[in-house]
């Protein structure tokens, strides 16, 4: 919304200058976006008189001008402008002035020998437009050492502020200089609008046409005639407001409903009688009706939208925009003025589907007033009468004005109870009664009737509002608000939050960088990753590739470290720990934390390197997901590492992490060729998942005190075994037959090497372990040795087949 | 005596000239050794008359001293040599780069390092962590925060929703995190005080629009607490979070669906060179959105709201991550590039503390 100073003054007795006028309108929430005063820049500009115009006698284009600026004897100043000439007016800077339109300050210069005290100007330079063909050439009444801008009428400075939605009322100047003069910024003229009195009765009537549950689409409708009038260009004054909030003018009738608009928050429509055929019914638009409308094009309507028609058909939509078809231009002689009232859905509903924004529809889908329907049409008719001449009609009111009754009980303590603020009763009282609210009742507690134009205000909580922003937000004083309980703060975090953010650093500490990918990705990816369950679709993407809510990390990260790789860099190591989706309930949302490898990006180094360098492989991943649930503290004595994935991971090269088959808590492993080739993403590449609700909780323990540590007095003794298996078997169930030996003994068992090859059988391994034996009451014997590593061997080739190479 | 100063001088000159151990061991053992040079002058200590003994015991057992101490000197000379000389051997070049560290290499994400800074100063304060799903009820994410029916916002046009159900329920992303408000006054008895952070979407995908992005709110509900006290939390807050002394904040009226009185809050700041300084300066930058909860989302909650009030502000993570740490482009933040993660990113051990400060 845009205003100028002397509109607003129109309607605010004040004194304020621009600056203070903007302050206060940010203050009291109608925040000030930018201030344009034409008079401050132009400020040094004067209207001069060039007494005579000499050829420069070094320059041929140039002129020595001796200039009347009406401050004591005429100064020199060289021109170079072609119509430079004796006798005429035009407008001078002196030294020192800023020149907008070049960006320069001007100095005393000399100008091919000859000295120049100043500038005569241009149009451009003073950034009032394109024209640069000459100085500007005044007429001969210009009044010599007047500011131009002043003159000129370019001294109205312009101010544009943010409405917030819930003012439908500040969108009028009118109601802009209520809040002002509320907030002490000087004395609301509101005068009275006297009525027209109609000479004949209107000709045209007007009936709405709905059902009884459609009458809120339009519950009043009023229209007059003004017949006789002269519709020419509307008055400099009020085209000069309408150019400064960026109106183009086009004619006094057409002028006089934008300043309306402007004016009162009051959006009125004028249709030529000459071209309305019959009466006026009101009504929903029927599927498919067509009109071309003012903005010169046709659309498509339905049912849903209300149209004003006559027997020609449709002539203008309701509260958006009229029609092109009955629209006033200089030949109109009888106009029909229409103030109506609409419901502010519809509006909104009808401009969103055809796509227009018009003034109109901005205001009445905020809300208008609706007691104002009547005398709005009182105050156009008579600016019609006063601009463009002709006699008036009676009124044709359709439906009825709607009550405004709204009555609010109120505490004036609410406001301290709210806002912390102590304010006298009077103070509060004048403020609510200088917004046009009505206050009765006893002192603490009174009856406040709220004004018509307030569509917004509905309770208590408003009325605080209204009080505490009218008297200034900065007076209510910051209080502090210490913890509730505890000198020193207790933890607030819960057992998944803490894990969350643990998991990042333990994977950013393995040299993995944390990306933060869309949760949506494409339903193609999303299948083949487990999910793309139609209630995870959405109804609206804004583009395919991000259509369906991720039921996994890796698509993303895959998809992500693809990029990098288009970039240049091939060796990524990407994580997320992040939401995924295995149904559309709160429960079925899921943290999980996931890494993904490629190229040479290992937890030990990345790239190539002069001491060798690796491929990053599954077990780097499986040290990820491992890292992880070490990190976060999570036992992982009960963990199996079982053999497969799901069906993105490679069938041979991927594991599942569980806590017994039914709590299965990530994957690991390679990728599967097929998926990658899916999303487009060059391989190999390895990655982990790990669904971080899954994880057990610690268990829970009466104090903080860590278990005894019993030291052993005795030495642990190594011994080594060399195994031959069948290829098949896992290392882990040798690993796990060496502890099952002898529990009480073996404190470690640690793979060590594994060979295939010369030397070892086809479709046989070798693995060989490293067993520690800690004993704990007396130092072993070689004879206790020798029957504990017996014992191994028998256990291994029980459970695994294993012999002793 | 002079077989004595001979038999010295010739030892000595053998010790001298013993290259190695080894060689060394050899002199020893021909002057110390069962039937060395000196060993034999002492045997013949035993056979002497006591006045004899007297004369040349102390020569031979000196001329054994010194021996002894040479040949020590000796060996101690040339063990560091060889010492010396295998350390000189095995230099190596050792500007050779080693394995860059994998601490060194890694990055946290500047919206995960904003959301633990958030938790420590609101933790602080006694606020604990609120969180919901993304997929939220149009109930809890419109109309308990009394958006009308109708509101812009409910529009397809600026929400992502899903298709209806068997019911003819229609889900939707959570276009604010404010739903948790909700979900937390419906589960939770007051006082309460919760931060909320998360993602929150919006179908918008422009220069300084993502369809994703993340905010965090705060809510406190109780029997007493105001506008004054909202102020002064988010002073703190800002000073904390932005690491300065002072901020200087303006609180401007403004309008939220679900708090009245509401309020932008804008900070002082300077813009030098296109870089933001809070603290000091005559520019103004809007920074969040704040407000006494509305009745009627309180009554929503089930929640009588002439007993209990409070207050609620909002902000955007991402905006407030590039406020503080100046990056310039809210796009780059999802787009997953190394270079601009490894840059932006902070070190994993990098954890924010009150005590340590928020930042390195």
């Amino acid at each position: 919304m845009k205003l100028t100073l002397s509109w607003l003054k129109e309607h605010l007795d004040t004194g304020a200058s621009v600056e203070t006028v903007a302050e206060t309108l940010t203050k009291v929430g109608l925040e000030v976006e930018a201030v344009e005063d034409q008079a401050k820049v132009l400020a040094p500009y004067t209207i001069a008189y060039v007494v005579s115009a000499e050829q420069h006698p070094n320059a041929d284009r140039l002129r020595v001008c001796m200039v009347d600026t009406g401050a004591g004897e005429p100064v020199q100043v060289v021109c170079g402008a072609p119509n430079a000439r004796t006798g005429m007016k035009s407008v001078f800077s002196p030294p020192g002035t800023f020149i907008p339109g070049k960006g320069i300050t001007l100095g005393v210069g000399t100008i091919r020998g000859v000295e120049s005290r100043g500038m005569l100007c241009s149009a451009m330079e003073l950034g009032l437009g394109e024209d640069h063909d000459g100085i500007i050439d005044l007429p001969a009444d210009a009044p010599v050492g007047v500011a131009y801008a002043e003159w000129a009428h370019l001294d109205d400075p312009v101010i544009d502020f943010a409405v917030t939605p819930n003012r439908p009322d500040a969108l009028g100047v009118h109601g802009v200089a209520r809040d002002l003069a509320a907030a002490n910024l000087g004395r609301f003229i509101d005068k009275p609008v006297a009525a027209v009195p109609g000479a004949f009765p209107c000709p045209t009537r007007v009936r709405l046409d709905f059902a009884a549950d459609d009458a809120r689409l339009c519950p009043a409708f009023a229209l007059r005639l003004v017949r006789g009038v002269k519709n020419g260009p509307s008055p400099e004054w009020m085209q000069r407001r309408l150019k400064a909030i960026g109106l183009r003018p086009i004619n006094a009738l057409v002028d006089i409903t934008n300043y309306m608009t402007f004016d009162q928050n009051r959006p009125l429509h004028v249709f030529d009688l000459a071209k309305v055929k019959g009466d006026l019914v009101v009504r929903r638009a029927r599927d498919g009706e067509e009109v071309l409308a003012l903005d010169g094009r046709t659309y498509r309507l339905d049912a849903g939208m209300v149209v004003i028609t006559d027997d020609n058909g449709v002539e203008s939509i309701a509260g958006v925009m009229g029609g092109e078809h009955s629209g006033c231009d200089e030949n109109t002689t009888d106009v029909l003025i229409e103030s109506a009232l609409w419901d502010p859905l519809n509006i909104a509903t009808t401009g969103r589907k055809l796509g227009v924004n018009t003034d109109a529809r901005y205001r009445f889908e905020r809300g208008v007033d609706p007691a104002f329907c009547l005398p709005g049409l009182e105050m156009a008719t008579r600016m019609v009468l006063d601009l463009c001449g002709g006699e008036a009609s009676g009124i044709e009111l359709a439906g009825e004005i709607p009550a405004s009754d709204k009555l609010i009980d109120f505490p004036y303590a609410e406001v301290e109870r709210l806002t912390g603020l102590d304010l006298p009763v009077p103070e509060m009282k004048v403020i609510l009664r200088e917004l046009g609210f009505w206050v009765s009742g006893s002192d603490r507690y009174v009856k406040v009737a709220v004004p018509s134009w307030r569509p917004d205000v509905e309770g208590k909580a408003d009325i605080v509002e209204e009080i505490v922003r009218i008297a200034g937000l900065d007076r209510v004083l910051s209080t502090p608000f210490p913890r509730e309980e505890a000198i020193v703060a207790k933890p607030v975090l819960t057992l998944i939050q803490k894990r969350t953010r643990t998991a990042k650093r333990a994977l950013a500490a393995r040299g993995m960088v944390e990306a933060v990918t869309w949760s949506f990705i494409g339903k193609a990816e999303a299948e083949r990753f487990g999910g793309g369950q139609p209630e995870l679709a959405l109804a609206n993407p804004i583009a395919a590739e991000l259509s369906d809510m991720r039921p996994s990390l890796l698509p993303g990260l895959l998809k992500a470290s693809q990029r990098n790789a288009d970039r240049g860099f091939t060796d990524t190591a990407l994580f997320e720990v992040g939401q995924v989706f295995r149904g559309d309930k709160p429960e079925d949302q899921k943290i999980a934390a996931s890494g993904v490898r490629r190229g040479l990006a290992r937890a030990e180094a990345v790239g190539r390197h002069w001491t060798g360098a690796k491929a990053a492989d599954l077990f780097d991943a499986k040290a990820d997901a491992m890292a992880v649930l070490e990190t976060l503290g999570v036992p992982t004595g009960g963990l199996q590492v079982v053999a497969g994935g799901p069906a993105w991971f490679h069938p041979g090269r991927s594991g599942t992490l569980q806590f017994g088959p039914k709590m299965v808590v990530g994957w690991f492993g390679e990728l599967h060729p097929r998926a990658l080739e899916a999303l487009d993403v060059k391989g190999p590449a390895v990655g982990f998942e790990l669904i971080l609700d899954m994880l057990p909780p610690p268990k829970a323990k009466p104090t903080k005190v860590k278990p005894k540590l019993t030291l052993s007095d005795f030495q642990p003794i190594a011994r080594d075994f060399a195994f031959v298996v069948d290829r098949s078997v896992a290392a882990g169930d040798l690993v796990k037959a060496a502890q099952a030996a002898e529990r009480q003994l073996v404190s470690a068992v640690d793979v060590f090497d594994v060979y295939e090859g010369p030397g070892v059988p086809d479709g046989k391994k070798s693995v060989a372990i490293a067993v520690t034996l800690q004993p704990t009451e007396k130092t072993l014997t070689d004879v206790e040795i020798e029957a504990v590593a017996n014992k191994i061997v028998a256990e291994a080739q029980k459970k695994t087949g294993a012999t002793l190479r | 005596m002079s077989d004595l100063s001979a038999l010295e001088s010739e030892i000595a000159a053998a010790v001298a000239q013993a290259g190695d151990e080894a060689a060394l061991e050899v002199v020893r053992v021909g002057a110390l050794g069962k039937k060395g040079s000196v060993s034999d002058l002492l045997k013949t200590l035993g056979s002497m008359s006591s006045d004899e003994r007297k004369e040349k015991g102390p020569l031979i057992n000196g001329l054994r001293d010194r021996v002894t101490g040479l040949l020590a000197e000796r060996r101690t000379a040339l063990k560091d040599a060889a010492l010396d000389a295998r350390l000189a051997a095995e230099r190596v070049d050792v500007t050779l780069p080693s394995p860059e560290s994998a601490l060194g290499r890694g990055r946290v994400h500047p919206i995960s390092q904003v959301i633990d800074e958030l938790t420590t100063i609101f933790g602080d304060m006694g606020f604990a962590v609120a969180e919901g799903p993304d997929i939220e009820a149009d109930f809890l994410n419109f109309t308990a925060l009394n958006f009308p029916v109708g509101h812009p916002a409910r529009e397809m046009h600026d929400t992502f929703f899903f298709n209806p159900d068997a019911n003819g329920e229609r889900k939707l992303l959570r276009t604010h995190t404010s739903p948790v408000q909700v979900r937390t006054m419906m589960s939770q008895k007051p006082p309460i005080r919760v931060i909320i952070p998360g993602r929150t979407y919006r179908c918008d995908s422009d220069q300084t629009h993502t369809p994703m992005f993340h905010q965090v709110e705060g809510l406190v509900i109780d029997k007493g607490s105001h506008m004054g006290h909202l102020k002064w939390i988010l002073e703190e807050f800002c000073r904390s979070f932005f690491e300065v002394d002072n901020v200087k904040m303006r609180f401007r009226p403004s309008f939220f669906p679900f708090t009245e009185p509401s309020a932008e809050v804008d900070i002082q700041c300077s813009r030098k060179g296109g870089e933001i300084r809070f603290g000091e300066g005559d520019d103004w930058l809007e920074i969040l959105g704040c407000g006494m909860v509305h009745p009627n989302v309180i009554r929503n909650c089930g929640l009588d709201p002439d007993e209990y009030q409070g207050f609620a502000w909002g902000m955007g993570i991402d905006r407030i991550a590039m406020l503080k740490y100046g990056m310039p482009d809210l796009r780059a933040f999802f787009d997953a590039d190394v270079r601009w993660l490894s840059h932006y990113g902070f070190r994993p051990l990098d954890m924010p503390s009150l005590t340590a400060g928020l930042s390195v």
